[in-house]
């Protein structure tokens, strides 16, 4: 037998069970897990954590289980892995562009039917319609903006100045950017010491690629996820120019420059522009030993990048009771004043308009125009390739992309292959 | 049954439980999936026969992965043996600093594989990486080692032969350490050269190291595949694309489950296949005493 001491504490939880049964089952079944990736470079897990034991703190009845899980592309393999399993996360941090897949998988739950008050509706309508739009198939919003990017261009103005170029302005159109690329380019022999503009090219190459072509008058998909369009004459015309940036002009680095070194490369001052995402400027800011300064990208036949990032997604498997407190949670992590502290802290662009008017983030721009560039290229934004297959398919227009970059395709017949793999791949989803 | 029968049953058992639920189980599944379609959502797998393996024959990124892990199998294997068979020569002697040296040879094989990517990720940066540094005296230049489809794999090759030459070189020095002294006092006495000695005397006794040493390689040619995911996640193009990194790419980022499990089918036939050579063909040359 064990003491009486202990029978008389199991008794008396027993009793607080009968007194209060609704805080007990409250406070039992609102333990959720939340899965969520690193993509850029800061403590980015030592601000998601302290976000989460603030909430904690204010909704002591719900228990938040923050879990980094590596890349987007990992978090989303735990997620589905762990999913299938029938032990996943009631909520992850997913790219935006996986929406199709996840629905496809029957993996999620569409916000709309669980977000039903008048104040609900209210705050699924707060966000920047760019940002939705990945999220919205099918008439249902299937995603909550969190984290979320688009590409500017970080340039160094002390470059630009040692060039003779204005520092204030960055190029508008690309005729402007070729000039300037040439014109800060510098080598001594065979050597180049500073690069005019790096685009990365592994990992996210068609995100990259998406923002030129964008600016050459092409969308890559159809907005039902079922056709592509790559070997467009605008996307040709975007894939050579790429090309000729470093083939012709010698003015971008041959072959392919890695997501983390174009970053580096800047901040050593080895580039006088880089095109990166925008959840990289704290990182630069931090670190950069010079002024720069941060543009929208330039224009062809108009201005434009897609949209990145990730969105909160809604996993099935959660109990009401904890698609509820994921609910609560969401809610608390994209107030206002979060989505701006957010913004401030990481870089990443403050999800919805009313951030803008805080008076943090006032604040903030103030001193900082610059974290108000993402904000301003919203108007022209696009959102990112997404289709159904997603993986799979945008993986065929990198690999078709990466042919290009390191001279073994020409840009058309690289685009020919990639439209001919992901038509092919889209077939079961034509219709 | 026999009482001594049923104990050593009961005696393998644990054993053959863990066999059984690890290896021979998932290795049954993974050969019936293969004749499956990957489930989507609400659709059930059907049963397509070989239209998997036939699909598969027209997959270039299969015969790429294919020809990549052939040439990283050809490269990784002899040169990490001979380089290891090297070391532990040079520290079986008496050398200053002899545990020093055995150490750095070592400490590769104790670093883990993702945190050591990330090292030779920044070795191999193009202009201010190790490598162009140490080759800009020399008028190097720039190399965007990963960056490039001709150098990615080789990149990927040294990182592995790094990875792995330490890690033989324990089992050669063992054998080394292992073997009588008066062979080299008789050979001494009998006059032989140290050339002479090493081939008649040394490398035979070694073989069965060897077979060993081979056997591990030959897994870890197929098997190695860390730095990939962190270093060039398959690319330029597919040019590091390993036949275990599709596996992965195919079964965990596509959730292709017959493609997954199909191209795990051929994985196994081939290493089955090098398993047979290995220990049927050179097994029975070799000398056990």
């Amino acid at each position: 037998m064990r003491s009486p001491h202990i029978t008389r504490r199991t008794l008396l939880a027993g009793s607080a069970v009968l007194a209060a049964p609704s805080i007990v089952r409250a406070q039992a079944a609102a333990e959720i897990e939340f899965y969520f990736p690193v993509a850029v470079g800061g403590p980015i897990t030592k601000i998601v954590d302290s976000y989460v034991a603030d909430f904690m703190k204010e909704n002591p009845a719900i228990k938040v289980k923050a879990v980094y899980a590596g890349s987007y592309t990992d978090t989303l393999t735990k997620a589905v892995t762990a999913t299938k399993a029938g032990k996943g996360p009631q909520m992850a941090v997913v790219l935006s562009t996986d929406t199709f897949s996840l629905i496809d998988d029957d993996l999620i739950v569409p916000f709309d039917t669980l977000a039903t008050t008048a104040e609900d509706k209210a705050w699924l309508a707060s966000f920047y319609p760019a940002f939705l739009r990945n999220g919205l198939i099918g008439g249902h919003t299937w995603g909550i903006p969190f984290q979320r990017s688009t590409i500017v261009c970080y340039y160094n103005k002390d470059i630009f100045k040692a060039a003779g170029l204005d520092p204030e302005h960055a190029p508008d159109t690309w005729d402007q950017l070729t000039e300037t690329m040439l014109k800060t380019t510098k080598r001594d022999g065979a050597n180049t010491s500073i690069w005019g503009l790096e685009i990365p090219g592994d990992g996210f190459t068609y995100w990259l690629y998406q923002a030129l072509a964008i600016q050459a008058g092409v969308e890559l998909a159809n907005a039902e996820g079922t056709k592509v369009f790559f070997n467009e004459p605008g996307c040709v015309d975007a894939l050579q120019y790429w090309l000729d940036m470093s083939m012709k002009h010698k003015t971008h680095p041959q072959g392919i420059v890695a997501w983390g070194t174009a970053p580096r490369d800047f901040l050593e001052g080895k580039a006088a522009m880089i095109w990166h995402t925008t959840g990289n400027l704290t990182n630069i800011r931090t670190n950069a030993k010079f002024n720069f300064g941060v543009a929208q990208l330039p224009a062809m036949k108009r201005r434009g990048s897609p949209t990145g990032g990730g969105n909160f997604y809604l996993f099935k498997g959660a109990s009401p009771a904890q698609q509820q407190a994921s609910l609560t949670f969401m809610k608390w992590m994209t107030t206002p004043a979060r989505a701006a502290q957010w913004g401030i802290d990481t870089g990443y662009v403050a999800t919805r308009p009313d951030a803008w008017q805080t008076e943090a983030m006032k604040q903030y721009m103030a001193g900082f125009p610059a974290a108000a560039v993402a904000r301003d290229q919203l108007q022209v934004a696009v959102p990112e390739l997404s289709t159904h297959d997603n993986q799979r398919v945008a993986q065929s227009l990198t690999d078709e992309l990466q042919a290009a970059l390191t001279g073994s395709k020409a840009a058309k017949a690289a685009l020919d292959d990639a439209q001919v793999k992901a038509t092919r791949l889209l077939k079961p989803y034509a219709g | 049954m026999r009482k001594e029968t049923l104990q050593a049953w009961a005696l393998i058992l644990p054993a053959l439980l863990l066999l059984v639920a690890f290896t021979h189980w998932p290795a049954v599944a993974t050969l019936v999936d293969s004749f499956y379609t990957t489930p989507k959502g609400s659709r059930p797998p059907r049963f397509v026969g070989l239209e998997n393996f036939t699909d598969l024959w027209t997959d270039p990124v299969f015969w790429r992965a294919m020809h990549n892990n052939a040439i990283y199998a050809i490269a990784t294997i002899p040169i990490s043996i001979v380089l290891a068979l090297a070391m532990a020569l040079a520290v079986n002697t008496a050398i200053p600093g002899r545990a020093l040296v055995r150490m750095a040879y070592f400490t590769p094989t104790m670093l883990p594989m993702i945190a050591v990517a990330n090292i030779w990720l920044f070795f191999f940066t193009p202009d201010y990486g190790l490598f162009d540094q140490i080759l800009a005296p020399f008028g190097g230049g720039r190399h965007n080692w990963l960056g490039d489809t001709a150098t990615a794999l080789p990149a990927m090759i040294a990182v592995a032969v790094w990875k792995e030459a330490g890690f033989f070189m324990l089992f050669f020095l063992a054998a080394l350490q292992a073997m009588p002294p008066d062979l080299k006092e008789a050979a001494n006495l009998e006059g032989s050269s140290r050339w002479n000695f090493f081939r008649r005397v040394t490398l035979p006794l070694l073989m069965p190291t060897t077979l060993f040493v081979l056997v591990n390689a030959v897994i870890n040619a197929f098997r190695l595949v860390d730095h990939v995911v962190v270093m060039t996640r398959g690319g330029p193009d597919n040019a590091t694309t390993l036949l275990l990194y599709y596996i992965y790419e195919a079964g965990f980022r596509f959730w292709d489950t017959a493609l997954a499990s199909t191209l795990t089918v051929v994985l196994l036939i081939l290493l089955g296949l090098l398993a047979w050579l290995q220990f049927g063909v050179l097994g029975k040359r070799i000398h056990y005493r």
